[in-house]
């Protein structure tokens, strides 16, 4: 047996001669952009979270003045109490800013940029003035988003899902340029991913280092790898709807409008078409990254690395066709309800494969609790929770009653939240060093991680009690009802667990600005892990590798009997190790 | 002596001259000429359909018995009420009122809108009260003006204003869907909404002939054409018959 | 306030109130199984001095068995839930004897049609009521749903009846009512600002008192 120190050995990069400019405002280093997106993203994640107390408080206290709601104009909140329009405008903002400006560029603009070239073994993208396109796009979308809450008549309000004709139409929804500049932004944001898109599949399939077989890819890798696919094929869908929708609203088209010969529906099977993929996207980067930190964390190989490799692909692939069960209720043919419930339930089956392979590989483990282990363990226990709510709305006839409730507010956010947001801070945290060349704080990390996991589950678990009870989405004011005035209590009860969980949320950007600066320096391979990034000082230099490495096993070889220490890494050759047969990719 | 005979023509001639340049319309002598007349209908009164506000029980409550949809009001002496009379034309090309400063208010009470048509100057101010305390919106379906829709969920006011002159501008409230007024932007002061007893008067109006037009909103639109003068007041009345 | 469902108000109200149940029973052993699995490793695996993990890269029998129990049971559900689906949302699922009722959706309120004495939607003596939907108890009762503007949803939680109103369509919704009472009736479809008081009240009224109900009704409606 040998150990690790001393066979491992790659040739870092050291010649960087760029202007600050060019090395971080306009930089084309994937590990830059990916630093970019992951500020801008973070600061939506705020954004999105700001708009979310203000929408709880109004529902624990409907038509009471807000604290500092005197600084909002007459217009959304005279003498600081939340107008019926400007809530609709809250909840479309909140949804709209969270998936579009947080969580999808949170897990792929940071992670797919960051990760990729780094555990393929390459030097950089393979396009990386298209990667800089990719950042700044979605940086101007971000713009142009956040100055649709400053327009005259206000921000679009139809809902994240902007159900035409009331997006279409400004006599219907009372927005003007707000509704257009949604549908602006949403475009430019389309664009982002699609460049982004392009680069992750060139790159993982002509740049990987010598001896990174399609099978010997970490699993982030293989999940970045599918959902590149997924937002290829499906964000020009959104960006075409959009272009619709732009149309209708300012040039006279009727798409959407079904007064003039168009259809309502239409907008709904291609928001949709699109939508389904991309809550995949939401997800399957986040599973990726979990599963690099539980094998890891649990000193173990993951258990079943092929059957994960096809449950991702097998998740990706039936995700294209069960986008008809958002729209069971929506007067489609009763037969196509049939038919997305059977692809529907068929699909909870490669989530539930991975899950029990997460178990298995924590089973007769020698588990290490860092932070990032925490937050993943917790991603597996609260995303069966969202993942098992979701049989339910398979189900059409529970459906029928369970649609546009609380309930689907439960589970969207058990998989965003307790998935994909707490894999996030899981992930975060663990490249940080490599980012950044610093830790952050495991004492504070740990504050986060606990009290953020109670806070949500009082926040979140309520919701399903709700939506049992009838409540529906979108309601500004619920004790309108008489049968939902005694829920009450509940909606309080929640606002107030928000309000704590929104507050704990500090801790984490305090705990990350804060050890840019002064965290602890952060030495090679902190988590002691296998993957190609680790061979890397930290931070990683520009361009990576003078000369790239050599990939010699698959990124889960922990407790192997081959090695002294609890890991060995891809890249240590060990005596009983041949060089791959596969040439180095040109030029590197 | 001549030369100071000519100073002085030429500067009376300048004084003349400058005062007629800097001359401001002359105010209405005395308050002006007034026209006025009344709104008679002929024919069957129509029944009008009885609002039912059992969803809304802060309504309900505030009326002893049913109350009935507004659209023809028809007076006890056999006059209409609610029609709006204005002048359209006629006012010299640089007359200019300027906007009050205090506004005109529309009050939403007992789910319904108090007054039911009304007149507002261009730039005046319409506050727009709500004292039933609960959801109303307001929806101005104008289209010379900028339209807009506004909810408000409690005692409130909102004030708005218009910039251009539009006759009419239909308001509604969409939570309440019998509640409907009409609202009628003039750049000049010169209009009036025939009341119970069917009457209107139109006062302080600079000598001139005018076409004033009196619109109902489902009889339509008639117009007559009235010469005033100093202070004078002449009578012109309408007459609409039921359809 | 209810920690369940509502008041069964309606013939589906008991099939749809069922499989809720069984989906309750199925997702709850899975969550068991989970959430305490996952608990027990974490407490038994935690890193110990001199503990050593089991180097494994899994087992090809345990991914057979946790990939075809949870198969065979979704499909089961499947079977299930589309025999309920059929017969409540099919296309030939409204009953012949239906009673017809004709709603109108718009922002923000209800029209809510009744056919009159004939019971024949269509016909002179037909009337709009607004907010008030009043439908006999036992008998089935469809609904034709249109809508004005925007995309609107009739939902009545105690009847676990939901349809979006849509425009451009005419779309049916059936229903047979059992318990007699007064309920609510809400928007389930974001329409705009109001979308929150697009409320209606719903009674459930015995045959004679429908009559009854009908002819008043009848009578204040009309001018």
């Amino acid at each position: 047996m040998t150990t690790v120190a001393a066979t491992a050995h790659t040739t870092p990069a050291h010649h960087d001669d760029r202007s600050f400019i060019r090395k971080y405002i306009f930089s084309t280093d994937h590990k830059i952009i990916g630093i970019q997106f992951l500020f801008v993203s973070l600061f939506f994640l705020l954004v999105g979270g700001l708009l979310a107390m203000q929408m709880r408080w109004q529902l624990a206290y409907p038509g009471q003045p807000m604290p500092g709601g005197g600084i909002l104009p007459e217009s959304m909140a005279p003498g600081g109490v939340i107008l019926p329009e400007y809530y609709i405008q809250l909840v479309t903002m909140h949804g709209t800013f969270m998936v579009f400006f947080a969580i999808m560029p949170l897990l792929v603009g940071v992670f797919a940029n960051f990760l990729i070239p780094l555990k393929i073994g390459t030097h950089d993208m393979a396009f990386p003035r298209i990667n800089m396109w990719s950042f700044w796009s979605f940086f101007a979308a971000g713009l142009v988003m956040l100055s649709s809450l400053f327009v005259p008549d206000g921000a679009a309000r139809a809902g994240w899902t902007m159900y035409a004709p009331l997006s279409a139409r400004h006599d219907y929804s009372g927005a003007s340029l707000g509704q257009e500049l949604w549908s602006v932004s949403i475009i430019l944001v389309g664009l982002s991913s699609i460049l982004g898109s392009l680069n992750y599949i060139t790159t993982i399939i002509n740049n990987r280092a010598p001896g990174m077989t399609w099978f010997r890819l970490p699993l982030s890798v293989w999940s970045l790898f599918i959902t590149a696919i997924l937002g290829l094929l499906a964000l020009p869908v959104l960006s075409g709807a959009a272009i619709m929708l732009l149309f209708d609203q300012i040039i006279g088209t009727h798409f959407f409008d079904p007064g003039a010969g168009g259809q309502a529906l239409l907008w709904q099977h291609l928001f949709w078409f699109f939508g389904h993929p991309e809550v995949y996207i939401l997800i399957l980067p986040a599973m990726g990254m979990v599963s690099d930190i539980i094998a890891n964390g649990s000193r173990k190989p993951i258990f079943g690395y092929h059957s994960m490799v096809f449950a991702i692909i097998a998740i990706a692939f039936l995700g294209w066709i069960v986008w008809g069960h958002h729209m069971f209720m929506s007067g489609m043919n009763p037969t196509l309800g049939s038919s997305f419930m059977v692809s529907t339930l068929v699909i909870a089956v490669p989530s539930a494969v991975k899950v029990f392979n997460w178990m298995g590989t924590m089973w007769r483990g020698n588990i290490r609790f860092h932070v990032p282990m925490l937050n993943a363990v917790a991603f597996v226990a609260m995303f069966a929770i969202g993942g098992l709510s979701g049989i339910y709305m398979a189900a059409t006839p529970v459906d029928m009653f369970i649609h546009d409730t609380y309930f689907i507010v439960a589970h969207l956010h058990y998989v965003l939240f307790g998935g994909s947001l707490f894999a996030l801070f899981g992930a975060i945290v663990y490249w940080y060093p490599k980012m950044f060349g610093r830790m952050m704080s495991e004492r504070w990390g740990k504050v986060h991680f606990w009290l953020t996991f109670v806070f949500y589950n009082l926040v979140f678990f309520p919701m399903h009690i709700l939506g049992m009870g009838g409540m529906m989405r979108r309601l500004y004011d619920p004790s309108q009802y008489k049968f939902l005035q005694p829920y009450q209590p509940m909606n309080v009860f929640i606002s107030i667990s928000a309000f704590l969980l929104f507050a704990t949320q500090l801790i984490f950007f305090v705990n990350f600005w804060w050890s840019l600066k002064k965290g602890k320096l952060a030495p090679q391979n902190p988590w002691h892990d296998n993957g190609l990034e680790w061979s890397l000082p930290s931070p990683a230099p520009h361009g990576n590798w003078e000369k790239v490495p050599t990939v010699y096993r698959g990124p889960y070889e922990f407790s192997s009997p081959q090695a002294a220490e609890d890991y060995l890494p891809q890249y240590t050759k060990l005596p009983t190790d041949r060089e791959p047969a596969r040439a180095p990719v040109a030029g590197h | 002596m001549r030369k100071l005979g000519a100073v002085a023509a030429t500067g009376a001639v300048l004084a003349l001259a400058l005062a007629a340049w800097t001359r401001q319309p002359s105010p209405p002598a005395q308050g002006g000429g007034t026209i006025s007349g009344k709104v008679k209908f002929t024919g069957t009164k129509p029944a009008m359909p009885k609002i039912d506000m059992t969803e809304e029980p802060k309504c309900k409550a505030k009326y002893q018995g049913v109350p009935t949809e507004e659209t023809v009001v028809v007076n006890a002496n056999g006059t209409l009420a609610n029609v709006f009379v204005y002048v359209k034309s006629g006012l010299p090309g640089s007359y200019t009122a300027p906007a009050p400063a205090g506004p005109v208010t529309l009050d939403q009470d007992g789910c319904r809108y108090h007054p039911h048509v009304l007149g507002i100057q261009v730039g005046q101010g319409l506050a727009i009260k709500n004292s039933d305390g609960i959801l109303h919106n307001i929806k101005a379906k104008a289209k010379a003006n900028r339209p807009f829709n506004i909810s408000q969920p409690s005692v409130m006011t909102s004030t708005k204003t218009f910039d251009k002159p539009e006759v009419m501008v239909p308001l509604e409230c969409n939570v309440h869907g019998w509640m409907h007024a009409w609202l009628g932007v003039l750049p000049h002061p010169f209009f009036g909404v025939s009341g119970a007893d069917g009457s209107f008067t139109l006062k302080g109006l600079p000598p001139g002939t005018y076409t004033i037009e009196a619109w109902h909103e489902r009889y339509g639109a008639q117009t007559a054409s009235v010469t005033v003068a100093g202070s004078e007041t002449k009578t012109a009345d309408f007459s609409f018959a039921a359809k | 306030m209810h920690w369940w469902l509502p008041l069964k108000g309606s013939t589906f109200a008991g099939e749809v109130d069922g499989l809720f149940l069984a989906i309750t029973i199925i997702t709850g052993i899975a969550f068991v199984l989970v959430e305490v699995g996952l608990i027990w490793f974490v407490v038994k695996y935690r890193q110990r001095p001199g503990q050593k993990a089991f180097y494994t890269h899994g087992n090809t029998r345990a991914e057979v068995i946790w990939t075809t129990i949870p198969a065979v049971t979704m499909v089961a559900l499947g079977l299930i839930s589309n025999h309920y689906w059929v017969k409540i949302k099919g296309r030939h699922s409204v009953p012949a004897n239906a009673y017809p009722i004709a709603i109108h959706a718009k922002q923000f309120e209800w029209q809510v049609t009744y056919p009159g004495a004939d019971g024949q939607l269509g016909t002179p003596d037909d009337f709009t009521v607004r907010n008030q939907l009043h439908v006999p108890v036992g008998r089935p009762v469809v609904v034709h749903l249109s809508s004005e503007d925007v995309i609107h949803s009739f939902f009545v939680p105690v009847f676990r009846v939901k349809q979006d109103a849509v425009p451009g369509m005419d779309i049916n919704a059936w229903f047979q009512a059992t318990v007699p009472g007064t309920y609510e009736l809400g928007c389930a479809e974001l329409c705009g600002l109001g979308h929150y008081r697009m409320r209606a009240q719903v009674v459930v009224h015995t045959q004679d008192d429908y009559d009854a109900w009908m002819k008043q009704a009848a009578q204040e409606a009309s001018p």
